[in-house]
């Protein structure tokens, strides 16, 4: 399997991405990432075992807790970032300016 | 074919300079910074507050389908002068990113055609870079498709 497509595909999902975001700022148990979504329990964990299986996410037992981890060197490899990056704005800009030759002002 | 977003990121310096050129006039170009159902359209979320003034602030959010809040971020403007530049910060809630300090200027390049230059300054050179690495960080709103487009264009 190619790695870094599934890397793309885990974090294609929103719910996946703001769990990346809560993680990166702190590790966190399952039931207290669970505890930021309405999703059921259940989705959320399948959301973490996808984001474990591509090595996103590490995983720490800590007493009866475990706890998640966000793996940034696997990010390095997806990204040799900068392209990504320019990618994303260059869509937003292309949209901003798609908007703006469609734009009929209020009043004249 | 020249790339119309072009992005410097120099290694071990801790800012992101942006530039585009647009197919506007720069009044176009800047009214899509300052109206709010404008930004909504071409951010992708929702603008809670948008105070285009010195020492004004602004608010965006976007939630997922199901109605989770995904993304918040806000900030408040240090300068706004109509046609030419906005300087405002720009944090997001929630995250490991601190606040950033964002210049942006307009520019006309002629008939009908403007730039703009977007110069962002990090706190540090590690938080420039994992923003870097976290692509999608400052584009959660992104809907799957557009990201495949990451994907198939490169």
């Amino acid at each position: 399997m190619n790695l870094r497509r599934d890397v793309f595909q885990a974090i294609a999902d929103p719910t996946r991405r703001a769990i990346l975001m809560l993680v990166a700022a702190q590790s966190m148990s399952a039931g207290a990432i669970a505890a930021n979504f309405d999703t059921a329990r259940p989705t959320v964990s399948k959301h973490l075992q996808i984001l474990m299986e591509c090595e996103l996410l590490r995983s720490e037992q800590n007493g009866r807790e475990v706890y998640y981890h966000f793996n940034p060197g696997k990010m390095k490899e997806v990204a040799e970032f900068i392209e990504p990056f320019r990618k994303i704005w260059d869509d937003r800009f292309s949209k901003l300016e798609s908007v703006m030759k469609n734009y009929k002002p209020k009043k004249d | 074919m020249e790339k119309k977003t072009k992005v410097s990121a120099s290694e071990g310096k801790q800012e992101i300079i942006i530039t585009r050129d647009f197919d506007l006039p720069v009044d176009l170009l800047f009214k899509a910074y300052v109206e709010p159902d404008i930004v909504q359209q071409w951010m992708g979320t929702k603008v809670l507050l948008l105070e285009n003034k010195p020492h004004g602030s602004w608010r965006f959010e976007t939630s997922d389908p199901s109605g989770n809040v995904v993304f918040r971020a806000n900030g408040v403007m240090h300068e706004f002068v109509p046609g030419r530049k906005i300087t405002r910060t720009f944090e997001m809630e929630g995250t490991p990113f601190p606040v950033q300090l964002e210049f942006l200027v307009f520019e006309s390049t002629g008939d009908g055609t403007s730039t703009l230059t977007m110069h962002i300054i990090f706190r540090s050179v590690a938080d420039r870079d994992l923003l870097l690495q976290m692509p999608f960080a400052s584009g959660i709103n992104m809907a799957h498709n557009r990201l495949q487009g990451v994907l198939s264009n490169k």
